[in-house]
């Protein structure tokens, strides 16, 4: 099949961007969104024009890494589905496909779809994370967990830190991914010593980092790749109460 | 020359504590003097780095994609072994041991293998505090699965994403140690060489992918976590960024290259779909506790699978190996799938792939069940090929995906450059010529959490800290030739992209270097290599500049890499006259196939030094001796 693209090409961060078109001509169904990509590109490179530079590891939806905009959606419009695992079999002959990047205030564009998180790894150094030692940990069995729970927290932790949340949320909030980190160590028991604590450095964090606050739009879940549930902010908001109230 | 491993003496389970004892330790005050560079931040890297800055080092850790979160460890699928013997079905720290050695084809160290098993079980206690959320039944009791090539069930696992989970249970430790101020992170950047000042490692060279900008760090030691070199195949289940560049860089600056040939080829990935291919996508080996293999008993079959009689079936694993059926290791699980398809027996377009059915495994425990064991793959499958495996079987067939060859390094995980460590999968140690599934998680985090932070300390303790900086002519050369060859790589502007060279040195190492080997298919491979990265080096185009973000640039240099890299692993492969694991060798096989293994003559680890582009790499023999299991010839029948 053959597709129309708008892309945005941004040289680097401190220079404006614009919608640029291309063709992607002879495109089969069983090609990968980004393999689509991937012949565009050769096309520019053969022609001697800079390809379009976008960020991409696994190509398997785990590692968080690809992070488009496809048709005005964060990761395209096949639900729970990163940019990588998108086929081009949901796409028809002669569509027209608008391609961006992942846009918030927190999430500067470094290159044409390439854009600047390391914003969320400073919500993670806040906070998010149990300080257990390396060794002199007892025997995995010692403390037991509940099957629901488990089940639970590993709902929370399949979050792949892509920033999908932060692209589809009106006010730019990174609130998914906080309360994600929040909720999977809080239902944990060996989570819970630190929970008060987690929960207040890692949200203010959040808002240093120019994420904006949560207004229940739950667009968040809609773009979430891995169907990370609302159900967690509201989890992290009573953390939040309980642990006001605990300090006070 | 021959090589020494340095593995501790005394009886095997004594080895490691006598070890740790002989090691000396650097005082916490002293430790804060220390600078360690951790490059890499997957499993091996991610829990070196905040061991190592838990204990009070400077550490100073790099990766290449945007965040240490995203390494390729987070990948893994199926899970991670331990000698628990939780379940009581009689494993223990020796059959744990015993199985990665005999899975491994007696071609890895003993001691080196104890140990491993020996840790295994801090690991699960590590993750499990650190908050990994690992399956448990409904007593609330950790769950287990079992994995090829074992008999017990020792496989802990989280949903179908045990590596993410282990990965960002690391993670964590690691940016509880950027919080507090011990550990620095470096990400997109790429290390580009290794430097070395009077014959010890002490410093890496890097470029930062965003900038452009190429700049040198200097410490007290180098830890290299880089992870595996599988694509020098092209596709593989490797991640895009997977290199073999900065393992290869340290091997031209003179660190030894261990078993290079020895790679493996996964039995259960997504076929092929085109041309247009750019990775493959592996369905977890923990898929075959559940799901049957088999091809239809006439060639050429055309039927949906649906309308094959059970008679006309042939599931040749089960018929083959009665005795671990769908569970045989991985190399034999390969092989038996190549040859049902070179026979003509093989299923889907261009007939390379076998069906992996769940039909009975459905029937026996409910589509449910299966759902709550694999329903992430099940969705990865339908999501990539478009169909659905619950009502139709998947097809499958091999695909390269881990390495198992590596920097050689002795059991201190050191190389033989002093100050240089490497961990993980980027070194050679504990796999021999075959990984058993659920063993490289294992691995990295036992090199990572619990052995490195004992043996650089030894070495630290012999080295006075901060002696070199990025001043020293070592490093103002390195920064010069590495800008001298981005400079030649973007000069050539010539017509053919680096992914057109990459695919086609992929065909030359599937054909000829892949999952059988011949020597006229060896010295082939050998004649042409060269003549393809002649023909990069005047062809390739490459847009753009060095000063900017460049991902053609960076692809060019790791390809450019895997180009000189691919001719040691064929001159390893060809000089390995026996078959072994995932190295098999058509000279050398059992009237019934199997792979004939030559204890007499090759049992050694072969270490290649580097002599330069286009001359024979020097081969350095490290002899294997077994005290403690006699090497058996490896059946699963
Ligand atoms: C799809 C898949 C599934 C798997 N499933 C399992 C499983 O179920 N069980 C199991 O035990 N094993 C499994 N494995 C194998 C296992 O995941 C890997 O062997 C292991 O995770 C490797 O860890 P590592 O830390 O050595 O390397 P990686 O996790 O690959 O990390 C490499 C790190 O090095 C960095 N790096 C690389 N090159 C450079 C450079 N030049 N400059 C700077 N940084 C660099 C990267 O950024 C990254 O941070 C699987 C592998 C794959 C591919
Ligand atoms: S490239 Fe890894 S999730 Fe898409």
């Amino acid at each position: 099949m053959n597709l129309n693209l708008f892309v945005w090409r941004q040289k680097r961060t401190d220079e404006k961007g614009a919608m640029e078109r291309y063709e992607a001509k002879d495109i089969s169904p069983e090609m990968s969104f980004l393999e689509m990509l991937d012949m565009v590109n050769e096309g520019l490179i053969k022609k001697g024009m800079e390809p379009i530079a976008f960020d991409h590891d696994c190509r398997e939806g785990i590692c968080g890494m690809c992070s488009q905009v496809i048709n005005g959606i964060p990761h395209g419009p096949k639900e729970k589905t990163t940019t990588c695992q998108l086929h081009m079999r949901n796409f028809r002959d002669g569509d027209t496909i608008y391609i961006e990047p992942f846009r918030a205030k927190a999430f500067p564009v470094i290159k044409d779809l390439i854009i600047d998180r390391s914003a969320l790894d400073r919500i993670i150094q806040a906070g998010g994370y149990i300080s257990a030692h390396t060794g002199g940990v007892p025997d995995a069995n010692a403390v037991l967990i509940p099957k629901e729970d488990a089940e639970t927290a590993m709902d929370a932790a399949e979050c792949i830190g892509c920033g999908a949340c932060v692209a589809a949320c009106p006010n730019g909030s990174a609130m998914l991914f906080t309360a994600a980190k929040v909720s999977h160590l809080a239902v944990l028991p060996q989570g819970k010593i630190e929970a008060a604590r987690r929960v207040c450095v890692m949200t203010e964090e959040m808002l240093n980092e120019g994420f904006g606050n949560c207004g229940n739009h739950y667009e968040c879940r809609a773009a979430c790749p891995k169907g990370i549930e609302v159900k967690f902010i509201a989890k992290l908001n009573r953390e939040y109460i309980k642990a006001q109230i605990g300090m006070k | 020359m021959i090589l020494d491993g340095k593995c501790p003496s005394g009886p095997l389970h004594e080895k490691w504590d006598r070890r740790k004892q002989e090691l000396r330790l650097v005082g916490p005050v002293n430790k804060r003097q220390y600078k360690i560079i951790v490059v890499g931040a997957g499993l091996a890297g991610a829990s070196a780095a905040a061991t190592l800055g838990e204990l009070g080092c400077n550490v100073e850790a790099f990766c290449y994609q945007d965040s240490p979160r995203r390494g390729h460890s987070i990948a893994a699928q199926g899970g991670i072994n331990a000698a628990k013997n939780y379940p009581n079905d009689g494993d223990s720290i020796f059959r744990l041991f015993y199985d990665t050695l005999k899975g491994g084809d007696f071609r890895a160290r003993e001691a080196n293998v104890y140990r491993l098993s020996m840790v295994s079980n801090n690991i699960i206690d590590q993750c499990v505090a650190q908050g990994v959320p690992f399956a448990r039944d409904y007593a609330g009791y950790l769950d287990n699965r079992s994995f090829g090539g074992a008999q017990v069930s020792r496989t802990f696992y989280a949903r179908g994403q045990t590596g993410q989970q282990l990965l960002l249970g690391a993670y964590s430790a690691l940016m509880r140690q950027v919080r507090s101020g011990t550990v620095t992170i470096h990400p997109r950047m790429e290390m580009l060489d290794l430097v070395i000042v009077d014959g010890d490692a002490k410093g890496i060279t890097v470029r930062d992918l965003v900038s452009g900008d190429i700049k040198c760090h200097a410490a007290d030691a180098v830890c290299l976590c880089t992870g595996g070199y599988a694509n020098v195949f092209h596709l593989s289940t490797n991640a895009m960024g997977s290199n073999v560049t900065a393992a290869f860089r340290a091997y031209k600056k003179g660190a030894l290259f261990a078993n290079p040939c020895f790679t493996q080829i996964h039995p259960t990935c997504i076929p092929v779909s085109g041309e247009h291919q750019s990775k493959l996508t592996l369905m977890s080996e923990s898929l075959r506790n559940d799901g049957r293999v088999w091809v239809p008993k006439n060639k050429g079959d055309k039927r949906l699978p649906s309308e094959i009689p059970e008679a006309e079936r042939d599931y040749y694993l089960e018929r083959k190996y009665p005795g671990f059926g769908n569970l045989t290791p991985r190399d034999i699980a390969s092989r038996a799938a190549k040859d049902v398809c070179d026979e003509g027996r093989g299923v889907g377009p261009g007939g390379y792939g076998v069906y992996l059915d769940f039909e009975d495994a459905i029937g026996r425990l409910g589509e449910n069940t299966i759902r709550e064991r694999y329903g992430n793959l099940f969705e990865m499958y339908e999501r990539i090929t478009g169909e659905d495996a619950y009502k139709r079987p998947m097809r499958i067939y091999p695909a390269p995906h881990y390495a198992m060859g590596g920097l050689w390094v002795d059991y201190n995980l050191q190389s033989n450059i002093p100050g240089l460590f490497v961990l993980g999968e980027a070194n050679f140690s504990d796999h021999g010529a075959n990984r058993l599934g659920a063993s490289a998680l294992m691995q990295g985090l036992a090199d990572g959490y619990f052995i490195i932070p004992y043996t650089i300390s030894d070495y630290l303790a012999r080295t006075k800290p901060g002696v070199v900086n990025t001043g020293h002519a070592e490093f103002r050369r390195s920064i010069e030739d590495m800008n001298a060859s981005v400079k030649k790589l973007l000069s050539i502007n010539g017509r053919r992209t680096v992914n057109e060279f990459h695919r086609e040195l992929g065909r030359i190492m599937w054909d000829y270097v892949g999952m059988s080997r011949s020597e006229d298919g060896l010295k082939k491979a050998l004649s042409i290599i060269p003549g393809l990265r002649a023909e990069f080096m005047e062809d390739v185009k490459i847009p753009g500049s060095g000063m900017d973000l460049n991902q053609e640039l960076e692809k060019a240099g790791r390809v450019a890499d895997f180009l000189e890299f691919a001719e040691l692993m064929a001159q390893d492969a060809l000089h390995r006259n026996e078959s072994c694991g995932g190295h098999f060798r058509v000279e050398h096989q059992m009237p019934d196939g199997e792979a004939k293994r030559d204890d007499e003559n090759f049992r050694y680890v072969a270490a290649w030094e580097f002599k330069g582009i286009n001359k024979e790499p020097g081969l350095h023999k490290e002899p294997l001796s077994f005290e403690n299991v006699k090497p058996a010839v490896r059946s699963y029948k």
